[in-house]
């Protein structure tokens, strides 16, 4: 059966800092202070999400550390209670069925959790055992993982010795190990190589086309672009965008983007510069630059540079952007995603 | 209640001691043995302590021995699981009710103390015979005794391991544990503390006093101890404080 993923409004307010396993973030209000009382910081990790993750859809939250996803996935999977606003897995309200919820969810956390007490087929059967499943189907389910994900050599020894890769593998196993009609990864591929990425990526659509939802968050724009039917960039704790990665990135106005800089700023050059053909929008930055929004890239630039030179402004810098999801996200926040 | 995930967490619990046993027998049984060596065999046969103190003592070692066992097999893996390694996070996620992951805890720590309190005995027995006189008139008594004494150890374990900052494993030692054993009536009786009324009544707040106590009346009866009604009713005033406390810091350490 499929299931899909809910949000409604979901708000999470901290008052001391967020935990790890929310993935400590958000960002702080300075509240007034009271007369001779220090107010606790309030951190905002997410202020309004609203989410609908169709069944069987691969789904990413792609945003920069500290935007909220961890925190949508902890509660999503039970593990944060949020201030208000809902959150649903299929039909079942998550705070109010977490047994039944955690029966339909499969985690993988950010930082590694693995039971260093256990070997690695241990760890995958008795977390089988947890879920009830019998102990003639947990070893062969247990065996077929370790294989699956190339950890056949090294089942039998305790895990305190694995690599961060290997770690990560075995996580993703044991989320795997029951069988759940939605998949969580948070932050799946950060740290690994780029080989063993790959064989993630290969594992999750596989595992998607046994018609499960999957829920993945990022900050990795190739990843989501990739691997994800739909995705949510979410900014501050909000939705900023919201759509498949074509249409995303058909949005930024013109596709590319050309980050210029020059050696003293000139109104007169931005004037200029919005004057050219295939030019959408230009926008000031910090110190002398301009981020320029144009339905082209290189052609653009003899243009650009002549544009400097009647202004008697030095060109120091050019930087061009394929139409990417790192446009639209600087688009829409003037920050770029890897800052 | 999920009975199914309930006993694959206890069995999961078994196996992590069952690979550790050497460094947990060695844990639970050698401080409380070399005490017993010292001050029973050691004093004793010098002279400097009566010979009836053996007997006095071996109730008192007993007690130690569990709540020592039972604090460290909750509290310690607690500490850890919960901010550092963060294995218990696939236990959190196992489809139970979180609550009763705090009660597999203490059940294990509970049976781990009563194992470690059981044994201390034989082998107490065996270091300081001859004249070690154990009278157990109230079977039932004492096993409902021993059984309080390691709830009690198994809840102290849960309301400090989720209470306690990794960064303050030595405090918790050096300001909670080692104070509730000088205090905790292990090595003397309550009514030794008569010439010091003022402490004989403060060191009621501490619960190892009516595990010692309660072990003491049920097991050598012979001594003064204080009346198995209030050593009872404290320990399970105790237990059922600490668990209510302990469970309560275990949902706030597990959701956030």
């Amino acid at each position: 059966m499929l299931a899909s993923i809910r949000t409604q409004e979901l708000r999470k307010v901290y008052s001391s800092a967020p935990p790890l396993a929310a993935g400590a973030g958000g960002f702080v209000h300075s509240s007034p202070r009271g007369k001779g009382k220090v107010p606790k910081p309030q951190v905002v990790a997410l202020d309004g999400i609203s989410l609908n993750v169709t069944p069987g859809e691969i789904f990413c939250l792609l945003g920069p550390n500290g935007a909220g996803k961890s925190t949508t996935a902890g509660i999503l999977t039970t593990r944060v209670r949020p201030t208000s606003g809902q959150a649903w897995i299929g039909e079942l309200d998550v705070w109010k069925n977490q047994v039944a919820v955690k029966r339909l969810i499969g985690v993988v956390a950010q930082r590694p959790n693995l039971d260093f007490s256990l070997t690695a087929r241990e760890i995958l059967l008795f977390h089988g055992a947890y879920f009830g499943i019998d102990s003639h189907q947990r070893a062969k389910r247990a065996a077929t993982l370790l294989d699956r994900f190339k950890l056949t050599d090294r089942a039998d020894q305790m895990v305190r010795g694995f690599s961060g890769g290997m770690m990560q593998r075995l996580s993703i196993a044991r989320a795997m190990m029951h069988d759940p009609r939605v998949l969580f990864l948070d932050e799946p591929s950060s740290g690994l190589d780029p080989q063993t990425r790959l064989l993630l990526w290969e594992i999750v659509r596989e595992y998607n086309r046994g018609g499960k939802t999957i829920l993945l968050t990022t900050h990795n724009m190739e990843e989501a672009d990739a691997l994800c039917h739909r995705l949510a960039i979410i900014d501050h704790g909000r939705v900023i965008a919201l759509g498949t990665p074509r249409e995303l990135k058909a949005s930024v106005p013109g596709g590319y983007l050309l980050r210029l800089r020059f050696g003293h700023s000139s109104e007169n050059v931005l004037a200029r510069l919005k004057a050219l053909s295939g030019v959408t929008e230009v926008r000031a930055t910090d110190g002398n630059g301009a981020d320029v929004y144009a339905d082209r890239g290189g052609s653009l630039v003899p243009e650009v540079a002549n544009v400097a030179l009647a202004a008697s402004v030095e060109l120091c810098d050019v930087h061009i952007s394929e139409p990417s999801l790192e446009n639209l996200f600087l688009h829409h926040t003037g920050r770029s995603l890897r800052e | 209640m999920n009975f199914k995930t309930f006993l694959a967490m206890l069995a999961r619990d078994a196996q992590v001691a069952r690979r550790n046993l050497v460094a947990l027998l060695l844990q639970t049984f050698l401080q409380p043995l070399m005490f017993v060596f010292i001050f029973g065999r050691v004093m004793v046969g010098s002279g400097f302590m009566p010979g009836a103190y053996k007997s006095l003592l071996l109730p008192g070692i007993m007690a130690l021995s569990m709540v020592g066992t039972g604090i460290w097999a909750v509290a310690m893996p607690l500490i850890s699981e919960f901010q550092f390694t963060r294995e218990i996070e696939d236990r959190l996620l196992a489809p139970m009710e979180i609550g009763w992951l705090a009660v597999e805890k203490v059940v294990f720590g509970t049976i781990q103390a009563l194992a470690a309190g059981l044994m201390v005995i034989p082998c107490a027995w065996l270091l300081l015979r001859p004249g070690v006189e154990l009278n157990v008139h109230a079977p039932l008594q004492f096993a409902a005794v021993a059984v309080l004494v390691a709830l009690f150890s198994a809840v102290g374990g849960l309301a400090l391991g989720c209470s306690i900052e990794q960064t303050h494993i030595g405090l918790m030692f050096s300001l909670v544990v080692a104070p509730m054993i000088f205090f905790g009536c292990t090595y003397y009786p309550w009514s030794a503390l008569q010439n010091f009324p003022l402490m004989q009544k403060l060191v009621l707040v501490n619960p190892l006093v009516y595990a010692s106590e309660g072990l003491r009346g049920t097991l050598v009866p012979q001594f003064p101890h204080l009346p198995m009604l209030a050593a009872i009713g404290g320990l399970v005033f105790f237990d059922l404080l600490l668990f209510t406390f302990g469970l309560r810091q275990f949902h706030k350490k597990a959701v956030s």
